[in-house]
């Protein structure tokens, strides 16, 4: 865990809303895990006051990428970076994904901007496991496949791909799931990772999500992002200390 | 090494420098001893703590204002026992003025809390939290009545010897009426301001962000009116403050100084620049000797008006 300020190499627009900023960050990419996020400050004025945070969406050497959209004034200020410009970067923050587990398919499930790691999991385990990815959207313009392997797309209104939610798509193809010992691994909005908990628990599908909260610091000082627990029910988890990234049976979405 | 003295006293309670972190922005000290040396503070200040542990209002519990936010975390910690159990190790190892933030819904449990904790030595101030926003469940709202404030320092009192402080609510007409009845009845200090009351709206939804409907209001945003209730105290009560309220910079602790302020308290910043309060001493440092300051204390209430 680390503040560092770092310098944006390049800002990539692939979508109408979407932009892919590469930043040069040595200490943060030879520390980060796919599934962990970075708080970042884009000035130093009081308005925005707090750091946002972004999932680290892939490591490459000594340059890190974030994925996001245009919220707010935040997330503008961070599209409108120049090149050489700095950001102050808190991180690498939280749990990433356990990829020490006995499978053999690693089964990415992301809606909207929900692909934002999975670029740094693909890279990651691309080479050592089959990967098979569900991408959906709620039409084509939002459905994010970049750097992603062996994909298939959803959209809710049929523009691209399978027409109907990305967690129906997944069991549409639930064949292709079945044989080998299987990973799944879901990014996306809240009604989306509660359908896909409740897929995995009704297939006994092994299942990490990661989540996402408002939160004020990312390190566990503000207490601003609680989660449910499973197992112990007088007593929240945060999202930032102890996920982001979660096995869908410790919390309750 | 140069000559300047940095260290206050808040009545009977010495520090090595104004510069201490405020209750609910520091945890219980591990994670923010990850970016500063907390040898290096004043004084560090634990999350409010209860009798049992609270679990704390479901999300959502934090919203971004203009230069500043809301918090309704509710009060979530670990009670006092496990505290003294899991918590009061990890600080022992450290040389940094330890000050337990209590909060309680009945004037007995604020006393029960304080007595549990008063014989743990690693503790040397208590702070009474008689202002948070954020907690409705049966209890009082302490800090809006003056009749309550002085109970429970008075009671308090009576349990524990060490420096008590008092944090105070901005959400008053007068302020100083509060740190007078504090003075008389015992108290050795005011902490000034706790958050302010505010709510924020989805305009799509038409429902509050915040589960709780209202938190509290910090950051830069507040500077100002924790400026005026410091310097309202200070003008009418003689009683050492603690000025809290959207400071971001050692500037902004001069200032706080000048209007009457004895020590400080960081709160918000932390969660942005964990590493900030200790860079800020150097600077203060700095300031006194281009301002030919041999004593920093010397600042507090130095307004001329």
């Amino acid at each position: 865990m680390l503040i560092v300020n770092s310098p944006v190499v390049e800002t990539i627009q692939i979508h109408e809303n979407i932009f892919i900023q590469k930043i040069l960050s040595p200490e943060i990419a030879h520390n980060s895990n796919p599934g962990q996020f970075l708080n970042i400050r884009v000035s130093e004025t009081a308005n925005p006051l707090l750091r946002r945070p972004f999932s680290i969406c892939d490591v490459e050497g000594d340059n890190i990428f974030i994925m996001f959209n245009i919220m707010g004034e935040g997330t503008k200020i961070l599209a409108c970076k120049q090149p050489g410009s700095s950001v102050d970067i808190l991180g690498p923050l939280g749990n990433g994904f356990n990829l020490d587990d006995d499978f053999e398919i690693a089964v990415i499930v992301a809606g909207g901007l929900g692909s934002a790691p999975f670029p740094y999991l693909t890279r990651k385990i691309g080479k050592s496991k089959k990967i098979i990815s569900f991408v959906g959207g709620r039409s084509k313009n939002d459905l994010i496949t970049y750097s992603m392997m062996n994909f298939l797309t959803s959209t809710d209104d049929g523009s691209e791909g399978f027409k109907g939610n990305v967690v129906k798509l997944l069991e549409e193809n639930r064949d292709k799931l079945d044989k080998e010992k299987i990973k799944i691994f879901g990014c996306g909005p809240n009604a989306m990772l509660k359908s896909l908990k409740d897929f995995s628990i009704k297939y006994d599908y092994n299942c990490e999500i990661s989540t996402e909260s408002a939160m004020a610091c990312g390190f566990g000082i503000c207490q601003g992002c609680p989660i449910e627990s499973t197992q112990n029910p007088d007593k929240y988890l945060l999202v930032c200390k102890d996920g982001p990234v979660f096995n869908v049976k410790d919390v309750n979405l | 090494m140069s000559d300047i003295d940095l260290s206050v006293n808040i009545g009977k309670f010495k520090l090595r420098n104004p510069i201490m972190l405020a209750s609910g922005t520091v945890g219980y000290g591990n994670e923010i001893s990850e970016f500063s040396d907390l040898n290096k503070l004043g004084a560090i200040v634990t999350k409010s703590l209860s009798l049992k542990p609270r679990k704390g209002n479901p999300p959502q519990r934090i919203v971004e204002t203009p230069s500043g936010m809301l918090n309704a975390i509710g009060l979530a910690n670990v009670g006092v026992d496990i505290f003294l159990k899991e918590k009061i190790p990890f600080l022992k190892k450290y040389d940094v003025p330890l000050v337990c933030n209590i909060a309680a819904s009945t004037v007995e449990e604020y006393v029960e809390c304080t007595r549990i904790l008063d014989s743990e030595e690693t503790i040397k101030a208590f702070e009474i939290n008689v202002s948070c926003p954020n907690v409705k469940d049966g209890g009082l709202q302490f800090g809006n009545d003056i009749k309550a404030v002085g109970l429970v320092t008075s009671k308090v009192r009576a349990v524990t010897n060490k420096p008590l402080i008092i944090k105070l609510s901005p959400n008053v007409s007068y302020i100083s009426e509060f740190a007078q009845v504090v003075k008389n009845e015992g108290g050795d200090a005011v902490s000034a301001i706790n958050t302010l009351v505010g709510t924020a709206f989805n305009i799509i939804t038409k429902k509050p962000k915040l589960y709780n409907v209202n938190g509290g209001l910090s950051g830069p945003a507040i500077k100002p009116v924790a400026l005026a209730k410091v310097l309202e105290i200070s003008r009418k009560v003689d009683i050492p403050i603690i000025g809290i309220g959207g400071i971001m910079n050692w500037k902004d602790v001069i200032e706080f100084m000048i209007a009457g302020a004895s020590a400080i308290q960081i709160g918000t910043l932390n969660f942005i620049d964990p590493a900030a309060p200790e860079r800020m001493i150097k600077e203060l440092e700095d300031y006194c000797l281009s301002n030919q300051l041999n004593k920093i204390s010397d600042l507090t209430a130095s307004y001329l008006i």
